[in-house]
């Protein structure tokens, strides 16, 4: 069998693709944080509740509308930008005038909501979500055997972020988008309504978030916990790219997923703490982060 | 006690009266009362810190707090947001000249919508300024000072907006390129444009201005004809503390 530093191939091309999977996990939700960061100074804890809402809304759509994946995939994100639309004007929109902190405080708090509540409808056994049966069954690669679902989160997820990042830097409204994040009073005072514009920069951030958890449903069951997990390692991640970064989410995205599955090849016992550890070393040595502006 | 006329008279595109402003606690407008005639070019002088900026932030609205009226073209404005005076046809420049770091200088050109019909074309705004064509493609700020100030001012030339807020355009530039922000400005003012020009250097606004106002302490303590400069050049070197 063929091996790398006495790895077998396979192991660590398995693990590559693990962590690839959760690289796409991480790049589009820190992204839907850094565009949110970005723009509305809001640190938005809500957001692993949100990615929950959306495997859920998938789930839902299914067992109690019997609309499948695809549509799921379309209604999901509409849903939770809606929701999250809701949040900000009635919430968030009070507070952009306070310190992060209180942004911090408040989507923590709607994030235990949302998350309770939902335990306390569904429990947290976990509900099953079956793949769709255009993506089930897989390729087999020299190496490995690639899961055509798995192949699908890793392009549909990289697609959404490339097209985001187009929108951003390269459509007009991208453009406000960018001078608004700069300097909010000045393109207000060119007769922008950038209030709406925060509205809607909310609710598409955390669509984004909605997208990645019907992506999700069918890999890790839809559990009212999957965005509490997730959301603690994203977190890490939107520092080491550097607050408000959006290439820099998702390149750091997806490179801290591949780091952490070659972590569980070659240490193991590393694997849960990896982006952690990096996380205190570009802090101590660039605590903007790595794409981030030293203000 | 200077008799001031009331909004509805004057028939004035802009009508200041009894303005006041703050910063968070600090008042820093007492009453300010000016008003602009279509077509004219009126200036701001005073020394640092007599509230000629903070002026020009109330009346674009961007000012956090601010008391008292500000009419343009009869509508009272002094409590709508700043989004909604601009789309009245009024352009800010700032002192900080506000070029976006993020956007390239064409996306900074594009940037404010346009608020009214009648605004210059791209090209128009080329001929105008040369540099903005050449450099269309960099980032905002990679500009010189110079540049980045046609730019500030180009991007509102487009908009539509018919009374124009120019803040210090001179400021720290060379002479050569103040003689060229000179002579737009006369352009501007020959198409009809209706501009408040503040500005520390009296020599340049002289040049341009058909009345002055004298702002000391957050009020108009004076205002000049442009004609009468000359003859009171003792009185505003000592208003200005030069
Ligand atoms: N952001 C701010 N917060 C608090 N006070 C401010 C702020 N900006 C200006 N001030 C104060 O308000 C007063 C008026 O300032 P303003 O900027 O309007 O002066 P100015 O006439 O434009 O001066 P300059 O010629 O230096 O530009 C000053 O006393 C200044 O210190
Ligand atoms: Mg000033």
């Amino acid at each position: 069998m063929t091996t790398i530093f006495g790895v077998p191939m396979q192991a660590l091309f398995g693990q590559l693709l693990l962590g690839l999977i959760n690289g796409s996990f991480y790049a589009i939700l820190s992204l839907g944080l850094a565009i949110i960061f970005g723009l509305l100074n809001i640190i938005n804890f809500a957001h692993g509740a949100l990615y929950m809402m959306g495997a859920f809304v998938a789930w839902m759509l299914l067992t109690y509308v019997g609309l499948g994946y695809w549509w799921a995939l379309g209604l999901a994100p509409l849903v939770v930008g809606a929701f999250g639309i809701v949040l900000e004007r009635v919430l968030i929109a009070r507070l952009y005038k306070l310190d992060h902190l209180y942004g911090l405080l408040l989507t923590f708090g709607l994030a235990l909501i949302i998350q309770g509540l939902f335990r306390n409808q569904y429990g947290v056994s976990g509900l099953p979500y079956a793949i769709p049966t255009e993506l089930s069954g897989g390729q087999r690669l020299p190496f490995m055997f690639l899961p055509n679902y798995r192949a699908w989160v890793v392009v549909a997820s990289l697609t959404v972020c490339i097209a985001t990042w187009l929108v951003i830097e390269k459509t007009k409204l991208g453009a406000y988008l960018r001078a608004a994040t700069e300097n909010p009073t000045l393109v207000q005072a060119f007769g922008v309504n950038v209030p709406l514009f925060l509205t809607l920069t909310y609710g598409f951030g955390v669509a984004l978030a909605g997208f990645a958890g019907v992506l999700a449903a069918p890999i890790y069951s839809v559990n009212p916990n999957m965005g509490a997990d997730i959301i603690i390692v994203v977190f890490a991640v939107v520092v080491i790219g550097g607050m408000g970064s959006i290439i820099g989410s998702v390149i750091t995205g997806f490179t801290l997923g591949l780091v952490e599955g070659l972590t569980k090849v070659f240490y193991p016992e590393a694997s849960a703490t990896v982006i952690f550890v990096i996380m205190v070393l570009v802090l101590l040595v660039k605590p903007a982060g790595l794409f981030g502006r030293t203000a | 006690m200077k008799t001031v006329t009331p909004a509805a008279a004057t028939g004035a595109l802009l009508t200041v009266r009894g303005l006041e402003g703050w910063y968070g606690e600090s008042h820093v407008l007492h009453g300010i009362d000016i008003d602009v005639r279509t077509g004219e070019v009126i200036t701001l002088l005073g020394r640092n810190g007599a509230g000629k900026t903070t002026t020009l932030r109330a009346i674009i609205g961007i000012l956090g707090k601010r008391a008292g009226s500000i009419v343009y073209d009869g509508v009272e404005t002094i409590r709508m947001a700043s989004r909604n005076i601009a789309r009245l046809g009024i352009g800010y420049v700032p002192e900080e000249r506000g070029i976006f770091a993020s956007l390239t200088v064409h996306e900074n050109l594009m940037l404010p919508p346009r608020v009214k019909p009648g605004g210059m074309s791209v090209a128009e705004i080329h001929t105008l300024f040369p540099n903005l064509k050449e450099r269309a493609g960099s980032q905002g700020t990679k500009l010189s000072g110079g540049e980045q100030q046609m730019l500030a001012i180009g991007r509102i030339l487009r908009t539509g907006a018919k009374l124009i807020l120019l803040d210090e355009p001179t400021e720290g530039l060379a002479p050569v390129i103040v003689q060229q922000i000179g002579r737009t400005i006369q352009q501007l003012k020959a198409q009809g444009y209706t501009i408040i020009l503040v500005e520390q250097n009296f020599r340049f606004a002289q040049t341009l201005a058909d009345r002055h106002f004298v702002i000391e302490q957050g009020r108009v303590v004076d205002m000049i004809p442009n004609a009468e400069l000359d003859a009171n050049i003792d009185k505003l070197h000592a208003y200005l503390g030069v």
